[in-house]
C-alpha cells in the first residue's frame, strides 16, 4: 500500500513529494528556527521601543534627536544591509574579534542575525507606538488630570494602555514583516525556514520542492499571527466598535475572511 | 476592414520581430557564468567578468563561430536559470554528477581538480570521521562538496554560504574551523592572496565518484543534444589546437583537465 502510494506520487506528481516527506522534520526545524529568530527579536525590539516611543513622544531636543537618528538609520537602510554590516562587516576588525563578546556572541551567525532583527523591528515599532501616543485623545489626559495623577502616572496608566491598544493593527504588519524579514536569516548561513529551502535546492536542484515547501509553512506562520491579532484586537479593541457591532454577530461574508 | 488591417500590420510586426528574435538566438550563444569563484570567474571592479571559465567560454564561442553572452547567475540558481532558458550553457566550474544529471546534460568533462581542506597553519584539525566530528566546516551550498561531506562525514557540523567568498571570508575571521572545496580554487583563490596566508591544506585528495563525479562540464537543457555535441566537439578543437593550453598556463602551473 504505502509503495504503491510512493509510486503513484513519484509517477504522477509534479513535485516530488516523497522527497520532501523525507526532509520535512527539516523544514519543521528550519521553522522554529525562523519562529525562535522572529519571536526573541520582537519582544527585545518590543521591550527597547517602548522607552524610545516616549522619548520620540517628549519633547527634550537632547534625546529626541538620537532616537530620531536611529529610527531613521535603521528605517532608512534594508534589513539585509543592516544584518551583512553585522555579521561580516563587525568580523572585519581583529580588536572586534579579541573582545569578550566575541566568541559567545558576535562569531555566531544566530547572534548577529537576532540583534540586527531587534534593532531593526525596535525602529519600527518605536515609530509606530509614538505616532499612536501623539494621538491619544486630549478628553482621556484631561480627565486623568483633573484626576489628579501625575506626568507619569498618566503615561503609565492612561496614555501608554490606550496607545497599546490603538497600535494593536498596525503592529500585526509589523510581525509579519518581521517574520517575512527572517529570511535573510539564511544569507548568513543559518538554516532557517527559506535556508532548508535552499538547501534541499542545494542538494537536489529542486528549487521548486524546496521553495514552495518553504512558502506553504511561512503562509501557515501567517495566517495563524493574523488570526491571532484578530482575536486580540476583538478582545482590547472593543470599547473602539460602534456597539450593535459588539452585540450582533456581523453576517458571513466574503470580506470576514481577511488575513 | 480597418480593424483586419491593424491585425495584418500586428502580425506582419510579430513574425519580423520573431524571426529577428530567432536570429539573435542563432547568433549569440548565452552562458551562464558565476562571478564569484576565482580563479575560475571573478568580477573586476569595472565589472567586467575574469577567469579560467570566462576565457573557456570566449575560446569555445570562438570555435562555434558565436557571439558569447555571459550572464551572471547565483550559483544555487544556476540549474533553475538555465532550465528557465535564461541561458543556453552553463560553463561555470560545474561538475557532473549524477544528481545534476537528473536534471540536465552535460558535455564531457573541461577539467578536473581534486577537493581538499584547508584549515589554519598548525590547527592540529585531523581529516578523519573522528577529527571532524563537532567540528564546523564551511562550503559553498549546492556544490559537490556539500554532497561529499553529507555523505562522508554526517557527523560534522555543515555550514553552508552562498558563495565561496563568502566561505573564505568566515575561515578568516574564524567562525568555521576548516572549509571545503576544489583544491585550485582553494589555492589560486585563497591561500595564494594576503587573506589566505596564515592557512593551508590540510589531509590529501577527497574524492568520490557518486558526489564528485568526472570532473566540470558544460551543462544544457535535456532537449539541447546539439548544442551539447557542438560543446564536446569544441572542447575537443580547443585541446587540440592548443588554445586550451594557453589559457591553462596563463592560470595554472600544471594541466587541470586531468587524466
Amino acid at each position: 500500500m504505502g509503495e504503491s502510494i510512493i509510486a503513484f506520487l513519484n509517477t504522477w506528481s509534479p513535485l516530488d513529494l516523497v522527497l520532501i516527506a523525507q526532509n520535512f522534520d527539516r523544514f519543521l526545524y528550519g521553522a522554529l528556527v525562523t519562529l525562535q529568530l522572529t519571536v526573541i527579536a520582537l519582544i527585545v525590539g518590543g521591550l527597547l521601543s517602548v522607552p524610545l516611543a516616549i522619548i520620540r513622544a517628549g519633547k527634550n531636543p537632547w534625546l529626541n534627536a538620537p532616537v530620531w537618528a536611529f529610527t531613521y538609520l535603521f528605517r532608512g537602510t534594508p534589513l539585509l544591509v543592516q544584518t551583512y554590516l553585522i555579521y561580516y562587516g563587525i568580523g572585519q576588525f581583529e580588536w572586534i574579534r579579541e573582545t569578550a563578546i566575541w566568541d559567545p556572541i558576535l562569531s555566531q551567525a544566530w547572534w548577529c542575525a537576532l540583534i540586527a532583527f531587534s534593532l531593526n523591528t525596535a525602529a519600527y515599532t518605536t515609530e509606530l507606538l509614538r505616532g499612536s501616543i501623539i494621538t491619544t485623545s486630549r478628553g482621556e489626559i484631561e480627565a486623568a488630570k483633573a484626576c489628579g495623577l501625575g506626568k507619569w502616572m498618566r503615561m503609565r496608566r492612561i496614555v501608554l494602555p490606550s496607545s497599546f491598544r490603538r497600535a494593536l493593527p498596525a503592529y500585526s504588519n509589523e510581525v509579519i514583516f518581521m517574520l517575512h524579514g527572517s529570511v535573510v536569516a539564511s544569507t548568513i548561513t543559518i538554516q532557517d525556514l527559506l535556508g532548508v529551502g535552499r538547501w534541499l535546492n542545494g542538494r537536489y536542484y529542486l528549487a521548486y520542492e524546496g521553495f514552495i515547501t518553504a512558502a506553504v509553512l511561512y503562509l501557515i506562520i501567517v495566517l495563524l499571527i493574523s488570526r491571532g491579532f484578530r482575536l486580540w484586537e476583538s478582545r482590547w479593541l472593543k470599547h473602539l466598535y460602534p456597539l450593535d457591532a459588539v452585540k450582533t454577530k456581523p453576517k458571513k461574508s466574503l470580506a470576514s475572511f481577511r488575513i | 476592414m480597418k480593424y483586419r488591417n491593424i491585425i495584418k500590420a500586428f502580425t506582419a510586426v510579430a513574425l519580423v520581430l520573431g524571426l529577428a528574435g530567432n536570429s539573435v538566438q542563432a547568433a549569440d550563444l548565452r552562458v551562464g557564468v558565476e562571478g564569484a569563484y576565482p580563479p575560475f570567474s571573478w568580477k573586476e571592479a569595472d565589472g567586467t567578468l575574469k577567469g579560467f571559465d570566462i576565457e573557456i567560454a570566449e575560446a569555445v564561442c570562438a570555435e562555434l563561430k558565436r557571439k558569447c553572452v555571459l550572464i551572471e547567475q547565483d550559483w544555487d540558481g544556476m540549474i533553475p536559470a538555465l532550465l528557465a532558458r535564461k541561458f543556453d550553457t552553463i560553463i561555470a566550474s560545474m561538475s557532473i554528477t549524477e544528481e545534476r544529471k537528473k536534471r540536465v546534460d552535460f558535455s564531457d568533462k573541461y577539467y578536473n581538480t581534486p577537493a581538499k581542506f584547508v584549515a589554519k597553519k598548525g590547527s592540529g584539525l585531523e581529516i578523519s570521521k573522528a577529527g571532524l566530528k563537532g567540528k564546523r566546516v564551511g562550503l559553498q551550498r549546492g556544490t559537490t562538496h556539500q554532497c561529499y561531506m553529507e555523505k562522508i562525514y554526517p557527523d560534522t557540523e555543515l555550514v553552508l554560504y552562498g558563495t565561496q567568498e563568502e566561505v573564505f571570508q568566515d575561515l578568516v575571521i574564524g567562525r568555521i574551523d576548516a572549509q571545503f572545496s576544489d583544491s585550485i580554487a582553494a589555492d589560486d583563490g585563497f591561500l595564494k592572496v594576503d587573506a589566505g596566508k596564515d592557512f593551508e591544506f590540510i589531509g590529501g585528495d577527497q574524492h568520490d565518484e557518486a558526489c564528485h563525479g568526472p570532473g566540470a562540464g558544460m551543462a544544457v537543457r535535456k532537449a539541447d543534444t546539439d548544442l551539447r555535441d557542438q560543446l564536446n566537439a569544441a572542447i575537443k578543437a580547443i585541446r587540440d589546437n592548443g588554445t586550451y593550453q594557453k589559457i591553462n598556463a596563463k592560470y595554472f602551473e600544471f594541466d587541470i583537465f586531468g587524466g
